[in-house]
Order: C-alpha cells, then sequence, then structure tokens
C-alpha cells in the first residue's frame, strides 16, 4: 500500500484521525503524570487545572515511604526475573523437541498443547491454591515463579514456530562435528533463536510485572506484597488520598513501557510470525 | 548398542519433558482436581463432604446472583466484543495508512496495553470520579451534563467497558501485521479499476483477514468471560452488583466465603459456556471465514471442470 499516494485532503483527514485516538490512549497518562506534582486539594479542585501550580517533587518520597514499596519493588522484580528465565530454558527445550523431531505421540500432544490455552483460569486456580497449600508454599513467591519452569503454551508455540523455519543443514553439519542433541540445541540453536527469545522475554515481563490477581491469591504478609498488589492495597487503604496513588501508579507503568519501546521491533516482528 | 538407540527414542520426550511434567502437575491435575471438587461441599478448612450434583442444583435452581453475575457478564461480552474487533480494527486501517510518522501512532496506541489492569483500574476510576473526574469536566465543555460513571448503576458497566477498551492495542497489532501481508498489487489492481478506498476495504481487506478475525474474536470472548482484575479494583461488583461479574463471583466463592466446591462448580460452568461459544463461532465460520488456500483450491477445480467439459 505504500506505492499507493493519498490526496492531500485524505492526509490531512488521517492525521486528524490518528491525533484524536493517539489523544484517548496518551492523554490520561499525561495528565496523571502532572497531576502527580499537584498538592491533594489542587488535585480534586473543579474545574481542574492541567499543570500544577508549584512542583511538588517530594509527592514521590511521601508516597514511597508510606508503605513498604521498596520491598514490594524487590519482590516484583525477583518475581519478573524468576519467572523469565524460567521460561526461556523451559519453553526453548520444549519447542526444540516439538520442531525438530518427530516421535510417536507428537501431533496428539501438541494438539494438547495447544488446547491448553483454552483452559480459563479460573478453573485450575482453586486446585492449584489448594495444590501449593499442601506443598506448604502459601505466602512465599514459590508459586509464582516455580510453574514458569516448566513452559507456557503461548510461548512454547511461538518458539516452536521460529524453530521451524531453520533449515536443516545447521544441525547435520553439527552432528557430523560430533554434537550431541543437547549441544546442538544450545550451541546451534539457542544462539540463531535470540529474537525469538526477547520476544518471549519480554512478553513474560510485561505480564509477570503487571499480574494481580497470582500474588493476591498466594501472597499473604505484606514483606512478600509484589509492586501490583502493594499498590492495589494502597488504594484501600489511601482512597481519599489520591496523589500518592497516582504517583506510585506512574512508578509501576514505567518499566514495562520503557521495555516496549525497547523490545517493540521484536513484538512487531514476533505478532506477524505467529499468525502465519 | 541397546542403550543407545534406547537414548536416540528417548531424546525428544526428554526435551518436551517439562511441559509434561508442567501440564500434568499446574493443568491437567488440577483441572480434574476442581471437576471432583465441584460434586463437593468443600469448606477451606473442614472435611469435604460429597453433594453429587448438588453445587449444580443450587446453582440454577437457588443462587440468584449466579444468573444475575451470568447475564452482566454476557452483557459485557455482547457489547465489549464487538466494540473492541470494530475499534481494533479501525485502528489498525488507520497505522497501516501510507503517511509519515505513523508508526509513532502505532507505538502510542499500544502503550496502554502493556500496563498493569490495577495501573489501569485506578487512572480510570480517577478519570471518572463524579465530583472531580477530568472525563466530566471535558464533557462539560460541550455542554453535556456527564453520568455518575462509578456510582450509577447503569452506567458503571460502561465505565467498565471504557476501561477495557484502553488495551485494544495487542488485537490492533495482530490485524495491523495481518493487514500488511496483504499485498500491494491487489490494491493497485482494484483502485485502477476505480474501486473508493470504502469498496477496497469490504471487498479486499475484509474477506482476507476474516481468519484473523476469527482468531481475535475467539480470543476477546474468553479475555471477557475472565475479566476480574480490572471491575474487582474500578467498582468491585458495585453499584448495588451492577458489575458483579461472573469471574468476580467465581472468586469470591472461593476465596472470601471459602466455598471451594461450589465455586469449582461455578468455574466449570463457565469452562462449558466458554467452550460452547467458541464451538458455535467455529461452526458459523464456515459461513463467513475466507481462507486463500481453500478459494485457490475451488478455482482450480472450477478450472478443472472447464477444461473437462470443452473437451
Amino acid at each position: 500500500m505504500s506505492q499507493m499516494s493519498l490526496s492531500k485532503k485524505s492526509k490531512v483527514v488521517i492525521y486528524i484521525l490518528l491525533t484524536i485516538m493517539a489523544i484517548y490512549f496518551i492523554a490520561p497518562f499525561f495528565y496523571m503524570f502532572f497531576t502527580t506534582f499537584k498538592t491533594e486539594s489542587e488535585a480534586i479542585a473543579y474545574p481542574p487545572s492541567l499543570f500544577p501550580e508549584v512542583w511538588h517533587f517530594e509527592n514521590y518520597i511521601n508516597a514511597w515511604n508510606a508503605q513498604p514499596f521498596g520491598t514490594y519493588f524487590i519482590n516484583s522484580v525477583l518475581v519478573t526475573a524468576g519467572t523469565t528465565l524460567g521460561q526461556i530454558v523451559s519453553c526453548s527445550l520444549v519447542a526444540y523437541g516439538f520442531a525438530r523431531y518427530n516421535f510417536k505421540g507428537k501431533n496428539i500432544l501438541f494438539m494438547i498443547l495447544l488446547a491448553t490455552m483454552m483452559i480459563p483460569w479460573d478453573v485450575t486456580m482453586i486446585p492449584q491454591y489448594m495444590e501449593f497449600n499442601l506443598f506448604g508454599w502459601i505466602n512465599t513467591l514459590k508459586p509464582l515463579i516455580v510453574p514458569a519452569w516448566f513452559g507456557s503454551a503461548y510461548y512454547i508455540f511461538l518458539l516452536r514456530q521460529f524453530m521451524m523455519g531453520i533449515p536443516k543443514d545447521f544441525e547435520e553439519a553439527a552432528r557430523i562435528d560430533g554434537c550431541n542433541p543437547f549441544q546442538i540445541y544450545l550451541k546451534i540453536f539457542m544462539p540463531i533463536i535470540k529474537p525469538s527469545l526477547i520476544l518471549i522475554a519480554t512478553l513474560n515481563m510485561i505480564t509477570v510485572w503487571n499480574d494481580y490477581l497470582g500474588p493476591l491469591i498466594f501472597l499473604q504478609d505484606r514483606s512478600k506484597y509484589t509492586l501490583a498488589l502493594g499498590l492495589a492495597s494502597f488504594k484501600g487503604v489511601h482512597d481519599t488520598q489520591i496523589i500518592p496513588m497516582l504517583c506510585i501508579t506512574v512508578i509501576m507503568i514505567i518499566p514495562p513501557i520503557i521495555l516496549f519501546i525497547i523490545a517493540q521491533k521484536y513484538i512487531v516482528e514476533g505478532t506477524s510470525g505467529s499468525i502465519k | 548398542m541397546k542403550q543407545k538407540s534406547f537414548l536416540r527414542t528417548a531424546t525428544p520426550y526428554l526435551f518436551i519433558l517439562p511441559w509434561i511434567i508442567g501440564f500434568l502437575v499446574f493443568t491437567i491435575g488440577p483441572l480434574i482436581f476442581s471437576l471432583i471438587m465441584s460434586f463437593f461441599d468443600w469448606p477451606l478448612t473442614s472435611t469435604p463432604e460429597f453433594v453429587g450434583f448438588g453445587n449444580y442444583i443450587e446453582m440454577f435452581t437457588e443462587d440468584d446472583q449466579f444468573w444475575k453475575s451470568l447475564v452482566i457478564s454476557l452483557k459485557y461480552a455482547a457489547i465489549f466484543v464487538p466494540l473492541n474487533l470494530i475499534v481494533a480494527l479501525f485502528l489498525a486501517m488507520l497505522i497501516t495508512q501510507p503517511v509519515k510518522g505513523v508508526k509513532i501512532y502505532r507505538t502510542l496506541y499500544y502503550i496502554p496495553t502493556v500496563i498493569s489492569g490495577v495501573a489501569v483500574a485506578i487512572l480510570w476510576g480517577w478519570l471518572l470520579d463524579s465530583n472531580y473526574g477530568v472525563v466530566n469536566y471535558l464533557l462539560s465543555l460541550i455542554g453535556i451534563e456527564g453520568p455518575q460513571w462509578l456510582i450509577d448503576k447503569s452506567w458503571a458497566l460502561f465505565a467498565v467497558i471504557i476501561a477495557s477498551a484502553f488495551g485494544v492495542g495487542s488485537m490492533m497489532l495482530i490485524f495491523y501485521t495481518d493487514i500488511k501481508n496483504i499485498p500491494p498489487d491487489v490494491y493497485e489492481a482494484a483502485s485502477l479499476d476505480g474501486a473508493s478506498p470504502a469498496r477496497q476495504f469490504f471487498s479486499i481487506t475484509l474477506p482476507l483477514i476474516t481468519p484473523t478475525l476469527l482468531f481475535n474474536l475467539i480470543m476477546s470472548i474468553i479475555n471477557s468471560f475472565q475479566q476480574v482484575t480490572l471491575v474487582m479494583l474500578l467498582t468491585n461488583g458495585g453499584p448495588l452488583n451492577s458489575t458483579y461479574f461472573y469471574g468476580l463471583m467465581t472468586y469470591n466463592n472461593a476465596f472470601k466465603h471459602h466455598k471451594m466446591g461450589y465455586a469449582a462448580a461455578n468455574a466449570w460452568v463457565m469452562f462449558i459456556i466458554i467452550l460452547f461459544l467458541t464451538a458455535l463461532v467455529f461452526k458459523s465460520s464456515s459461513a463467513w471465514v475466507f481462507y486463500e488456500t481453500e478459494a485457490g483450491g475451488k478455482e482450480k477445480k472450477a478450472k478443472k471442470k472447464q477444461a473437462k467439459e470443452a473437451k
């Protein structure tokens, strides 16, 4: 479509539409960001103003100190890093098995893998809670991290798609050189599929960083809270104070936005690869 | 020698072993266990008691909230799913236009998608506040008196829908990559024939992306039934239970009222409804989803037939 040229009039219409939609998606963030520097009374004043009269940078420090947000932050980082490492290792191993081998029951197993994506989380969350309770894992970060080390259907599917496209010659050459299957996976495939590993790492980091229901069910003590859970509980306690809540919200949303902007090339290409 | 060949047979299974263990322990195990639980009265702290279909009977005949929540979730899906698809497709069309700087807009539209549901709930709860919310202020500038979004029970569901529509980016991106894959010469041929942009959209773009439309339709039905986080934090089911979504009811039955068996039954009914709706959509898809290979095949067959007849 890029070869086609549009008339000036239709170009103007397109830019107007693009901008209106951009306002809906982005203006709330800017408005929230400016508001975090206002005083409480300014924030609920009517009519509202866009910029604060005086910029209260200390709002962020006060909000951060209102609860152990440092601890929540560290917990979120631990869960995010632990699951991402687990997904990279487990999903790439499983995807390699499905993409590069023929074995008995492969097609049925792969169909089952795809079917598990349809199971609503609500169905498994209750028995999972009881299972983790039995393991003595409730109120630890384990229920949030350990399952990620056993693969995730969607990421396995994505990685398999990419591995299917790699020519057979690569592993044959390596096999002649005396590499065993694990070495071929580790030394030949892992470097080639690096872009797709970055893709699933990014998707997983964003999902886990933002997850609310998992921590809500499995964690009880404040010392174990993740940032999402801490922010939600903050909302419950400080419903009358809007500024500290918005400050923490800004802090919480910055890491995924930066990550997305850095890795968006992989996300766009990955989406294109997965629908083929 | 024998050992070596065993190892060769076992190799692929060793690679997929992590998933097999995970599937047994974290997916199929809990799935079967939850089905069993649904036939028990299962309080969290005392011993479970077998009640047969008791939970299901109670749900369908005694529990008013079950029907109300089911209707609310169906209503939400009925509004949100088509709206989400139309907005996603509209945005995807916008960001595939050949104008400068369009990639920046693609990034901007996707940003709300990477943000936590907790943050989205806080952000929209604040924007839609009926006392100092900026949305009603902006509406008042154009002479509209905004509703009490989160307090009025006839508007709360729409507040949830507006906040959920914020995350339309991932669906937009799927449409976008699909539209990008349509070869440009198809459009060139059409515009040489004098087809208007609207005509091109309905006769070329839309039919070609129907497989993706099917995928997105199914995914958004599944997601809309599982909506919990946003509604829990934005309205917590209120006002007057007008946004007490099915997923929220299931969660509360399990973790607030500790009726684990009953909640498991709730979840299974939801699962069956999702499967039923998905099957229905799949069944209807043969009437409206257009697969390129299929059409090519038909054309070839038709040509063969013609060739035969010519003989």
